[in-house]
């Protein structure tokens, strides 16, 4: 048994199979653990426990919740587009995916530790951008597509001050690899040097996955119902999945550019595996998200996009020249 | 009609349905708004989705059998309407309530509207996004529930003021729970300014939008909180007290400008000065009887009409009673606010995002139930 092991990790197409399924399972495990972790976050922060019955904790819950959505009726709008509609969840859903293969969790397990890998993410993670809108345009509904309209606006304003941002952190470290600028944060993590661009990131980052308080396209309370409205069971259990495994995705890009990844803090790893690290301010991060969502009301459209353009991308943008001039001078 | 064109008329602007189900309009209301882009260039509230006919029911029912009934027309404040209308018929019939009676009554709505007002600040700002405040004022709001409860029977609908007094005495319990509520109620301000009243988001959602300025509150009757926030200091319960209003000592918060910052203040404040009426009249509450003595079993008041105005959370509400001399009452009019509210958006909405509706129409906190009766 030992010996198949040895041959199939051995084998590059072998160690690629078997981090994949790993990765699978990860990512949908993570996606379950992060609903739970929602819904107790925000029980707590609501003055209640949230759930508690199923399974120990509660943990079950989503699992549960899982299932529930599969068994109901997948109804289809009578004058959508069929293709599109079918296609737009899983759209959502698959390339959110492909970050896992180069996040770099440890020292040895990026899957596929491409040399454009912050590229590869960043690439990916624009897809959602362009299955919301299929969802939104593929439901013949006025209100999905007006959300679906506003959601798309939303991510074009917000994906520039990202990459400005992240474009900051790698005039710094002058490589794509999210392996090698971990290791450029072995003796300081680089939120210490780039604070501007780390703000700007996380609050582009809430942004992008269409979280509080930047929320309007899936807001039910406003005018427009939200562009997954006339998805039901299991197809609105994919971009619910999509969204949480995105936030974790994000967060995990926080973590390698700012926060160090799986280094310790000023390099002493206190005797910690990278991966604890890694995970634990991975998660930290996901649950400072989960905080901003149950704290602050929503921004009105309008604000949220000039919010972007007249703040964000000036800020972003002085912030990428002046680590620009600070480089070349040193 | 007109007639059917072989193809549709192509204008700019485009008619959007707000409701009459959707999450925010806060019951069956019905706001039809006619869209150029994102401005509202005119919008027409349609109501009528929840009449239950509480004024024809009023012509067929005894003086008492109709005492649940104005509880059910503003739910919210059950406790100040059915206080409302026993003060109309004992102002029809001349009858005099004992003191004791008359603070426990007071009491009583003024904690009826604290709850109102808690349940508005909580939907308000869920309506703005922000679901936890909603939590946090119902947790406050159960204690309030809880204490009617012990004296009334109830905790929504009240029918506890009875022609001539109150139906039970109130004892020791409920009144250091009420004081104890108050302290409670009192540490929550800060909670609730520093994480909702200073948050930057909120600020730019309420500042400056939304105005009913004071000749278009004037014109359409708008009352309550909503004709406070333009800066007019009119409040029943000092323009014309009834009860023991008049000898309590309370303020009557004002804003500036009318938007929606200025309500939101006007109603804050007001749960303040509600908490300072309770302790007083708790201290001033004297011993007596709590119904007066003498009051026919056969409530027939003699042949006339009355209009009694009261302050109701949501502004002036009143009894329109005409009676033709027997038991049962020729007419009951009530007058409710939210029906005046909602007419001002007709000059408010046009001109505003959209996106501004939602809050513009959770500031004017209107219960879609009492318009339509």
């Amino acid at each position: 048994m030992a010996g198949v092991m040895e041959h199939v990790l051995g084998n590059e197409v072998g160690r690629l199979i078997v981090g994949l399924i790993v990765v699978l399972i990860f990512s949908q495990l993570n996606a379950l653990f992060l609903v739970w972790l929602e819904r107790k976050v925000a029980g707590h922060i609501q003055l209640r426990i949230g759930p508690k019955e199923v399974g120990p904790f509660g943990l079950l819950q989503t699992i549960v919740d899982g299932l529930k959505l599969v068994g109901k009726e997948l109804i289809t709008p009578k004058r959508a587009d069929k293709i599109l509609f079918i296609i737009a969840p899983v759209l959502v859903f698959v390339p959110v995916l492909v970050p896992f293969i180069v996040l770099p969790f440890s020292k040895s397990l990026p899957l596929n530790d491409m040399n454009v890998g912050l590229l590869v993410i960043f690439s990916f993670s624009t897809i959602n951008v362009l299955a919301i809108l299929i969802g939104g345009w593929g439901s013949n509904n006025k209100y999905a597509l007006l959300g679906a309209i506003r959601s798309v606006a939303q991510n074009i304003a917000y994906e520039i001050p990202l990459l400005l941002s992240v474009l900051s952190v790698v005039l710094m470290t002058k490589t794509l690899q999210m392996s090698k600028i971990v290791e450029a944060q072995s003796s300081y993590w680089f939120f210490l040097v780039q604070p501007i661009a780390a703000l700007t990131y996380f609050i582009c980052a809430t942004a992008e996955t269409n979280r509080a308080p930047f929320d309007i396209p899936e807001a039910e309370s406003e005018l427009v119902a939200g562009f997954h409205t006339e998805f039901s069971g299991m197809r609105f259990g994919l971009f619910f999945l999509a969204e949480y495994t995105n936030v974790f995705v994000v967060c995990a890009v926080a973590t390698t550019l700012f926060l160090g990844g799986w280094t310790g803090p000023f390099g002493y790893s206190l005797g910690i595996p990278g991966i604890i690290w890694f995970l634990a301010k991975t998660y930290l991060l996901v649950f400072v998200i989960m905080w901003f969502r149950w704290t602050f009301p929503r921004l009105r459209f309008d604000q949220l996009i000039s919010f972007s353009w007249k703040v964000l991308i000036p800020l972003a943008l002085a912030n990428l020249i002046i680590t620009a001039g600070v480089i070349k001078l040193i | 009609m007109a007639m059917i064109n072989s193809e549709p008329e192509v204008t700019r602007e485009y008619f959007l349905n707000l409701g009459p189900q959707h999450p925010s309009t806060h019951g069956v209301l019905r706001v039809l708004l006619k869209l150029d882009g994102e401005y509202i260039v005119e919008a027409d509230p349609i109501i009528g989705y929840g009449h239950r006919g509480h004024e024809k029911m009023a012509e067929n029912r005894t003086y008492k059998q109709f005492m649940p009934n104005p509880s059910r027309v503003d739910y919210l404040s059950g406790f100040i309407y059915n206080h409302g209308y026993v003060l109309a018929v004992e102002k029809l019939m001349g009858l005099e309530v004992p003191e004791r009676a008359k603070y426990i009554r007071v009491i009583c709505s003024e904690l009826n509207r604290i709850s109102s007002h808690l349940l508005w600040f909580g939907t308000f700002l869920m309506d703005l996004g922000a679901f936890t405040p909603f939590l946090y004022c119902f947790d406050d709001r159960e204690v309030i529930l809880d204490l009617l409860d012990s004296i009334t029977g109830s905790r929504l609908t009240y029918c506890y003021c009875r022609i001539g007094g109150v139906a039970k005495d109130i004892d020791d319990q409920f009144i250091e729970g009420t004081l104890s509520f108050i302290k409670r109620l009192r540490s929550r301000w800060t909670d609730y300014h520093n994480l909702v009243t200073k948050n930057v988001i909120f600020i730019h959602r309420v500042k400056d939008i939304g105005l009913i300025t004071k000749d278009i509150a004037l014109k359409y009757g708008v009352t309550g909180p909503n004709l406070r926030g333009c800066g007019v200091p009119y409040d029943i319960r000092k323009a014309e007290p009834y009860e023991i209003y008049d000898e309590l000592d309370f303020e009557i918060p004002v804003g500036e400008k009318g938007d929606i910052w200025d309500r939101y203040m006007v109603r804050l404040n007001e749960m303040e000065q509600s908490c300072r009426i309770i302790e007083q009249a708790i201290k001033k509450l004297p011993r007596g009887p709590i119904k007066a003595s003498g009051v026919p079993v056969k409530i027939a008041p003699p042949k006339g009409e009355v209009y009694f105005p009261f302050e109701s959370a949501r502004g002036e509400a009143a009894f329109y009673i005409v009676s033709d001399g027997t038991e049962y009452p020729y007419r009951i009019r009530i007058r409710v606010p939210s029906f005046s509210n909602l007419q001002a958006l007709i000059e408010v909405l046009p001109g505003t995002l959209v996106a501004d509706t939602i809050a513009i129409l959770g500031s004017i906190d209107i219960v879609v139930p009492e318009i339509d009766r």
